[in-house]
C-alpha cells in the first residue's frame, strides 16, 4: 500500500514537473476578495479570457499558457507573500498587482527573481520613475502623465512662453500643478510667471486673474476640479484675459460645460482617452459580456492589455528569458484594447491613457 | 496704480457682499445676543430660490433684468419666510434657556438646512444664469470694474441706506433700538418684543437673500454648500467690526474684503485666508469688542 502510494506520488510529481516545463506560467495577483475585490476581479477575468483564447489558438511558442492566480487583498504584507508564492510556483511573468502600495511591496521580490511584472492599475508615479524597478511595466497612465501631456500641449502645440500655474491646494490639484511646474522647468522652453493656490469656494478670483494678466501669461494651467475651473474661465473672459486655459480630467466633466457656459469655449483639458474607437476594446468587452453577462468593470481593458502585452512579448522574444522579454516589451508594439502600445525605458506605456480635449460648441472634442 | 485700483474695487465688491450678510448676524446678535449660525444657509436658500424662479421665467420667455428683479423679490420673500420660521421653531422656545442652547440649536439648523437642500435639490454645482447684463466699458476701466461689480455695489449701497433710514427714522426702527437696549424695559413701554425679534430675522434674511442672488449671478453657480463659507466670512466681518453694531458690520465687511483682495494680490492667494483670519485675531487681541463695538459691562 505504502509502496503504491509513494509510486503514485512520484508519478504525480513527475507528471507535474514534466507538465510544468511545457507551459508558460502567467501569474495574476490582485485583490480577489475583500472590499477592493471589484478592482482586482475584472483584471483577473481579463487574463482568463485572454489565456482561454490564446490556448484555443494553440498557445505560445507551442506551449499552453497556465494561470497562477493569487489574492493579495491590496494589502502590502499579503502582497509580499503572494509574490513569494508566485515566484516559487515558477511564474514566468506576472500581471499585477492592483493597488500601488501592494505593487510596491511585491516588486522587490519579483526583481530579485527576475520576473517581469505589469500592473493594469497602479498609477503612483515613482513606481516607474524612481528607476528602482526595471522589471515593472504598466498599461495605465501614471498620475503625472496628465501634467506631462498638458505641458507638452502648451509648449509644443500652443507654443506659449509664459505660463501661470494655479491649483486648488488639494492633493489631486496640487499634485498635478507641481508636476506641471516640474515639466515646464525641465523643458526650459517656457517661464513660469505665477504658481499659486486658490481657495476653493471663494466668491471670486479676480485678484488672481489680474495677476495672470499682469504677468502676461499666455497660458493658465490649473490643477483642480470643475467648480473652481468654471469660475476661473468666466472671470478670465470677463477681465478679457487672453491666456489659454489648460486643465486636468477633474475639469473634464459635463458640469463644467453647463456651469461655465460660453466661457468654457476653447478651454483645454486632459482626460481619459476615448476607447470606444479602438476595435479590440469592443471585442474584449463583447467577449466579457458573452462569458459573464455583465459590464466588465474597472481596469478590465488595462488588464486585458497587460495580459496581451506580456504574452506577445514572450512570443516575440521566442523564450521566457527575462532580458529577452523585457527587451521585447520595450521594442515591440502590440494591439490592445487601450490602443497600440509599447513601453518606454521606465516602464510606462506609450500611447495609452490620456488625450487633450477642447471645448467646441459646448462639447468636449478630442484633439489628436 | 491701476493694479491697486483693481484690487481696491475687487475687495470693495467682495466686502460689500460680506457686509450685506454680516448685517443679519449683527442685527440678530444686537437684539437677542444669539449668533445665528444658520444665516449662511438662508443666503444659500435665497440663491436657490432665485435659480428656480429664473428657470421658470426663462420658460415663459422673460429675459435679463426683469428676471433678476423678479427672482430677487421672490428670493427675498422666500428667504424671509425661512428666517421667520427658523426663529419661531428653533430659537423662540429656547429664549429663556441658557445661552449655549440656542447656539447649539443654530448649528443644528444650519446642518439641517444644508442637508435639506442637498436632498431636495442635488449635491452638484448648478449653473446660475448671468442675469446682470454685461456692458463693455472702455479698455482701462474694463479691467478694473465691470457692470456686475457696479450692480453689486449700487444694490448694496441702496439696501444699506434703506436699512439705516428704517432704523433711524421709522417707528419700527425706534422699537428695534429700544429692544436692543433693554428687552424688558421695551416690553414695559408697550413694544411687542416678539414681533420685533421676528422682524429682525425677516430683515436679516432678506438682506442675505439679496446677497445670495447677487453673488450667484456674479459667479454663475450655486451649490448647497455655498452658505457655509459665506456665513463664516460674514460672521468674521461682523465680529471684526464689532458684533451688534450696524455700521461695524459694514466696516468689518469692507475691511475683510480689502484684506483678502490685497493679500491675494500683493502677497499670494495661498495665504488669503491665513491673512484675513490673522487680522481677525489681531484686532480681537487689541480691541476685544471689535472696531466699532462698544465694550458693555455685564448686566447684573
Amino acid at each position: 500500500m505504502t509502496v503504491l502510494l509513494s509510486t503514485l506520488a512520484l508519478l504525480l510529481s513527475m507528471t507535474a514537473t514534466g507538465f510544468a516545463a511545457d507551459t508558460i506560467k502567467l501569474g495574476v495577483a490582485g485583490p480577489h476578495s475583500g472590499d477592493l475585490a471589484p478592482y482586482g476581479i475584472p483584471a483577473m477575468r481579463a487574463a482568463q479570457l485572454v489565456v482561454k483564447q490564446v490556448n484555443a489558438n494553440g498557445g505560445i511558442l507551442g506551449k499552453q499558457v497556465e494561470l497562477l492566480i493569487q489574492d493579495d487583498q491590496c494589502k502590502p504584507e499579503i502582497a509580499t507573500n503572494t509574490a513569494t508564492k508566485l515566484v516559487t510556483d515558477g511564474a514566468n511573468v506576472v500581471l499585477g498587482h492592483i493597488c500601488s502600495g501592494a505593487t510596491k511591496a511585491a516588486l522587490g521580490i519579483y526583481k530579485d527573481a527576475k520576473i517581469p511584472v505589469m500592473s493594469p492599475s497602479a498609477t503612483n508615479p515613482p513606481l516607474t520613475q524612481s528607476g528602482d524597478y526595471p522589471n515593472f511595466f504598466r498599461t495605465i497612465a501614471s498620475d503625472d502623465m496628465q501634467a506631462k501631456m498638458a505641458v507638452d500641449f502648451a509648449l509644443n502645440k500652443l507654443g506659449v512662453k509664459k505660463i501661470a500655474i494655479l491649483h486648488d491646494k488639494g492633493d489631486y490639484g496640487k499634485g498635478f500643478a507641481e508636476f506641471a511646474k516640474k515639466f515646464v522647468e525641465e523643458s526650459g522652453k517656457a517661464e513660469i510667471v505665477l504658481f499659486e493656490g486658490i481657495t476653493p469656494g471663494a466668491m471670486d478670483y479676480s485678484s488672481i486673474i489680474q495677476k495672470v494678466r499682469r504677468n502676461d501669461a499666455e497660458a493658465l494651467i490649473f490643477g483642480g476640479y470643475h467648480p473652481e475651473a468654471s469660475k476661473l474661465v468666466s472671470q478670465l473672459a470677463r477681465k478679457r484675459v487672453k491666456a489659454a486655459f489648460i486643465s486636468d480630467d477633474g475639469v473634464k466633466d459635463d458640469s463644467f460645460l453647463k456651469v461655465a457656459g460660453s466661457a468654457a469655449e476653447g478651454a483645454y483639458m486632459t482626460g481619459p482617452r476615448d476607447l470606444s474607437k479602438i476595435p479590440l476594446n469592443a471585442e474584449a468587452v463583447a467577449q466579457f459580456k458573452a462569458e459573464y453577462g455583465s459590464e466588465p468593470g474597472a481596469f478590465f481593458q488595462e488588464g486585458y492589455a497587460a495580459a496581451l502585452a506580456l504574452l506577445n512579448a514572450i512570443q516575440k522574444a521566442g523564450s521566457t528569458d527575462y532580458d529577452a522579454v523585457t527587451n521585447a516589451l520595450r521594442t515591440q508594439y502590440v494591439e490592445t484594447p487601450v490602443g497600440k502600445i509599447k513601453f518606454d525605458a521606465k516602464g510606462d506605456a506609450e500611447g495609452v491613457g490620456f488625450s487633450v480635449y477642447t471645448v467646441k460648441n459646448g462639447k468636449f472634442v478630442e484633439l489628436q | 496704480m491701476d493694479y491697486f485700483l483693481e484690487l481696491f474695487f475687487g475687495g470693495l465688491t467682495r466686502g460689500s457682499i460680506y457686509a450685506l450678510i454680516a448685517l443679519g448676524y449683527t442685527m440678530v446678535y444686537g437684539i437677542i445676543q444669539l449668533i445665528n449660525f444658520a444665516h449662511g444657509e438662508i443666503y444659500m436658500i435665497g440663491a436657490f430660490v432665485a435659480l428656480i424662479v429664473a428657470g421658470v421665467c426663462t420658460i415663459y420667455g422673460l429675459s435679463g433684468v426683469s428676471i433678476l428683479i423678479l427672482a430677487g423679490i421672490v428670493a427675498v420673500i422666500y428667504a424671509s419666510a425661512y428666517g421667520y420660521t427658523l426663529e419661531k421653531i428653533a430659537y423662540r422656545p429656547l429664549r429663556d434657556a441658557p445661552r449655549l442652547s440656542p447656539l447649539i440649536s443654530a448649528i443644528g439648523m444650519s446642518i439641517f438646512l444644508q442637508n435639506y437642500v442637498l436632498l431636495a435639490q442635488t449635491p452638484d454645482f448648478l449653473p446660475f444664469p448671468r442675469l446682470i447684463p454685461e456692458f463693455a466699458f472702455m479698455e482701462p476701466v474694463a479691467y478694473i470694474l465691470g457692470s456686475p461689480e457696479l450692480v453689486i455695489l449700487v444694490t448694496t449701497l441702496v439696501t444699506m441706506i434703506l436699512l439705516t433710514l428704517l432704523i433711524k427714522k421709522t417707528k419700527i426702527g425706534k422699537a428695534m433700538r429700544a429692544t436692543q437696549q433693554d428687552m424688558n424695559m421695551a416690553r414695559l413701554v408697550g413694544v411687542s418684543v416678539d414681533r420685533i425679534i421676528s422682524l429682525t430675522f425677516v430683515i436679516g434674511s432678506a438682506l442675505a437673500a439679496i446677497g445670495g442672488v447677487l453673488v450667484a449671478s456674479y459667479i454663475g453657480q450655486v451649490n448647497f454648500y455655498i452658505g457655509f463659507l459665506a456665513g463664516v466670512k460674514a460672521f468674521t466681518a461682523a465680529v471684526l467690526g464689532g458684533i451688534g453694531s450696524i455700521s461695524g458690520a459694514v466696516l468689518g465687511g469692507l475691511i475683510l474684503g480689502w484684506a483678502e483682495s490685497f493679500a491675494a494680490g500683493y502677497i499670494s492667494s495661498d495665504y488669503e485666508d491665513v491673512f484675513t483670519f490673522g487680522l481677525l485675531v489681531l484686532i480681537l487681541i487689541l480691541r476685544p469688542s471689535g472696531i466699532l463695538g462698544k465694550s458693555t459691562k455685564q448686566k447684573v
